[in-house]
């Protein structure tokens, strides 16, 4: 699966290489004008994944794939969309290894949310036990 | 020859190591006279495995091509310090710096502890025998450092360029020795299980192991954090990767362990407890190596081109895990709890201290495996710093005010929760919780409660100290009060870090002028540049605010063996803050890209890490010091203390 992904993404970033990735319009190594959208944008970069690389966010990576995503997040930013459609857009392209958060609606992820709940649940029954027995 | 001397070292040593454990389960089962032969056997055990290592350096040093890990891992032009450096900077040397100090360590501890009673000791030292075996066999059966290669290499293949950096060069050795300092721990654990003896005097035997190996990780840990700061280049110093978490895992368990063997020493309480945490902490220890050394979460290509390695780590680590699991479920009915105390009272704080740093624990533990469960289930999923900040961030800030109060708290009984210094922390937190209001800072939830909670904390940590003589404080305190003072200093490093970074991205031309934050920096041009084994382009940077320039020279680097890119960013650290630069790619018509930060109190993330480890250094210090001079005095009033054995 991951190597497929690697060809995908190898495929996708071939015509940017090509392009140059330092063409006025390319928004992978250039920020919005709007302090706000890129505030957004910066955000949502942080949290997803490099495809291509060994556990790296789009934001940090140099791989030739992830300033293609950077620069598609920012111009769907600057076009208007919210970030939660930018992630379910690229989830529903390459999957959920894409994105860091782990989506709270997605049944796959509710170990994730109940592990807290239910380890602070067992914490306060160990601290109850501990001192329910009769003092001296 | 010398390879060949110091595999066949590494053959001897771990017969001894066979021989360890024989010796101790005899002296165990009642005999005796054996035990005397076991401290002398861990010695010379150790210095073979010390010698095999340092036969290895040698190697290395010499670029000997036809040792097959020189000719994989080293070449001929590098610098000195990472020849020396790249002996561990791979699998098989790194398995045998776990070997040399695992049985380093064994030997220190059989050497030096004289107090424990003999039965204890011997079973001690042959549950770490025990461990020693299973990697023993590990590196001698599937990870020879010492394998020839026929012919030799004409040159060798080189280090990974990111790993020739000093920090990096002495993070891993310091990471080990707390990593495997923990198996003392695990051991003494172990051995008192099965003779029965848990209580105050095997917690003080095992607190300098503890204490020893927790400033080892920290500074490690730090180091390493450090290392990714410069050295990656993506100003960033803590990603949640699965390699960063294996190294905190270890942490965690023994800051909680550090916590509850002071209980036990003290007190009397928390047997079970403290039993169960000195297993998990050396437990997590050989799972941080496990992730790191199978390469199952960085890399899955890494674990395919030897899932040998992978598997028989992981079978060491579930065969010692299962074991210790085991005679902790069977022993630990026969152990019992006798000081009681209340809720509120010293005992109740470090409870909760440990609850929510196992709590923390196990997070850390099932975020970084969950995406191989979901994967063995056919879902390809992440699990990154969104989930890690979110669910540990506020675990973690309720630890920070429990330390408002717990510090100060009686033992067994509770007085006032609060001290002056408790009240007055928690006044200026609040003070400053509205602050930052007021002055209308845009910031998390989690950025605003840092920056409110470190102040009050700074102010908190010191109430050990109030009302005593600064010069007559026991060591201890003084350590303690450092650490937890360190702790407020680094929360206010990262809350600040994280809310008020200003990034610019620029493709710039030379002559231009780049606004970041409070500075305005002029980009004079780009220079090209060679080091010992790369070439370099260099940028240079004229930063100012007001007051006299300060230069940044970023360099993006290229190395020829083997080839690999790399960025060398440039810090200049202010008073409040850093100044962070990175240079890209680019040409002299086009311009260059240009990332640079501005990072508000970043610096404090290193102080308040400092001073947590030099907290963790006084208290280690003071105790040798205080148990050096009671040797003195009972020596000097005419009574020899006796070895138990």
């Amino acid at each position: 699966m991951r190597k497929l992904l690697f060809v995908i993404g190898l495929g996708l970033s071939l015509p940017l290489a090509a392009q140059g990735s330092l063409a006025p319009a390319d928004y992978a190594n250039r920020q919005l004008e709007d302090a706000g959208q890129e505030a957004r944008a910066a955000a949502l970069m942080e949290e997803l994944r490099c495809l291509v690389c060994q556990g790296q966010s789009i934001a940090d990576s140099d791989a030739d794939m992830a300033g293609d995503m950077r620069h598609l997040v920012r111009e769907r930013i600057q076009r208007g969309e919210s970030p939660a459609e930018i992630r379910d857009y690229l989830i529903e392209r390459y999957g959920e290894w894409v994105s860091y958060r782990p989506a709270p609606e997605r049944p796959i992820f509710w170990p994730l949310y109940l592990a807290p709940v239910l380890l602070l649940l067992i914490a306060g029954w160990m601290v109850r036990r501990r001192f329910r027995r009769p003092r001296p | 020859m010398i390879a060949e001397f110091a595999h066949g070292a590494l053959w001897l040593a771990a017969a001894l190591c066979l021989m360890q454990l024989g010796l101790g389960v005899a002296a165990l089962r009642g005999e005796q006279a054996i035990s005397r032969a076991i401290r002398p056997i861990a010695a010379i055990q150790a210095l073979l495995v010390v010698t095999a290592f340092a036969a290895l350096i040698w190697l290395f040093w010499r670029t000997d091509l036809s040792v097959a890990l020189v000719a994989a891992n080293s070449h001929s032009a590098k610098p000195l310090l990472y020849k020396i450096a790249g002996a561990w900077g791979n699998h098989e040397g790194s398995m045998l710096l776990w070997l040399t100090v695992l049985t380093g360590s064994g030997a220190l501890f059989a050497a030096f502890e004289k107090r424990l009673e003999a039965r204890t000791m011997a079973a001690s030292l042959a549950a770490q025998a025990a461990i020693g075996i299973g990697f023993f066999a590990f590196l001698l059966l599937s990870s020879n450092p010492f394998e020839r290669l026929n012919p030799s290499a004409v040159e060798g293949k080189g280090l990974n360029p990111l790993l020739q950096d000093p920090g990096l060069a002495f993070h891993p050795p310091t990471l080990y020795l707390g990593y495997v300092g923990l198996s003392v721990a695990f051991s003494l654990a172990v051995g008192a299980m099965l003779t029965g003896s848990v209580g105050s005097a095997l917690a003080r035997a095992m607190r300098p192991w503890v204490l020893g190996s927790w400033i080892f990780l920290t500074a490690g840990i730090l180091a390493g954090s450090y290392w990714a700061y410069y050295e990656l280049g993506w100003g960033g110093y803590w990603f949640w990767d699965p390699v960063e978490n294996a190294s905190l895992m270890p942490w965690i368990a023994a800051t909680a362990l550090l916590h509850s063997v002071g209980v036990l020493a003290a007190r009397n309480a928390l047997k079970a407890w403290t039993m169960m945490l000195a297993l998990i902490g050396f437990s997590m220890s050989m799972v941080g190596t496990f992730l790191v050394r199978s390469g199952i979460l960085t890399s899955v290509h890494a674990f395919a081109v030897d899932p040998e390695r992978g598997a028989f780590i992981l079978f060491l680590l579930t065969f010692y895990i299962g074991a210790a699991l085991l005679i902790f479920g069977w022993k630990i009915g026969h152990v019992r709890d006798s000081e009681p105390f209340e809720p509120v009272s010293r005992e109740g704080a470090l409870v909760a201290n440990n609850l929510l740093l196992s709590v923390i624990l196990a997070l850390v533990f099932i975020g970084t495996l969950y995406p191989i469960l979901a994967e063995a289930m056919g879902e390809q999923i992440s699990v990154g710093p969104p989930y890690f900040n979110t669910v540990i961030g506020p675990l973690a800030l309720i630890l920070a005010l429990l330390l408002f109060v717990g510090p100060k708290l009686r033992w067994r009984r509770g007085g006032p929760l609060f001290s002056p210094l408790g009240i007055a922390g928690l006044l200026l937190s609040a003070a400053m919780l509205v602050i930052t209001f007021l002055l209308g800072w845009n910031l998390t939830i989690l950025e605003r409660l840092g920056l409110s909670i470190a102040p009050g904390l700074a102010l908190a940590s010191l109430a050990p100290l109030w009302g005593r003589n600064l010069l007559r404080t026991p060591a201890p305190i003084t350590g303690m009060v450092v650490a937890h003072l360190g702790l407020a200093v680094l929360l206010a490093g990262m809350a600040a870090e994280s809310g008020f970074t200003k990034e610019r991205l620029v493709l710039a031309r030379p002559g231009e002028q780049i606004e970041v934050g409070p500075w305005t920096m002029e980009f004079e041009g780009t220079r090209p540049v060679a080091g010992p084994n790369w070439t370099a382009v260099e940028a240079e940077l004229r930063a100012s605010r007001g007051s006299g320039p300060v230069l940044l020279k970023p360099q993006s680097r290229y190395f020829s063996s083997p080839p690999t890119q790399t960025s060398e960013a440039a810090l200049a650290t202010d008073w409040d803050g850093q100044l962070y630069a990175v240079i890209g790619q680019g040409s002299e018509s086009e311009g260059w890209q240009l990332r640079l930060w501005w990072k508000p109190l970043v610096t404090l993330i290193w102080l308040g890490g400092f001073l947590v480890t030099l907290g963790g250094l006084i208290a280690l210090i003071g105790r040798w010091w205080g148990e050096w001079r009671r040797r003195r005095r009972l020596a000097g009033s005419g009574y020899r203390e006796r070895r138990a054995w």
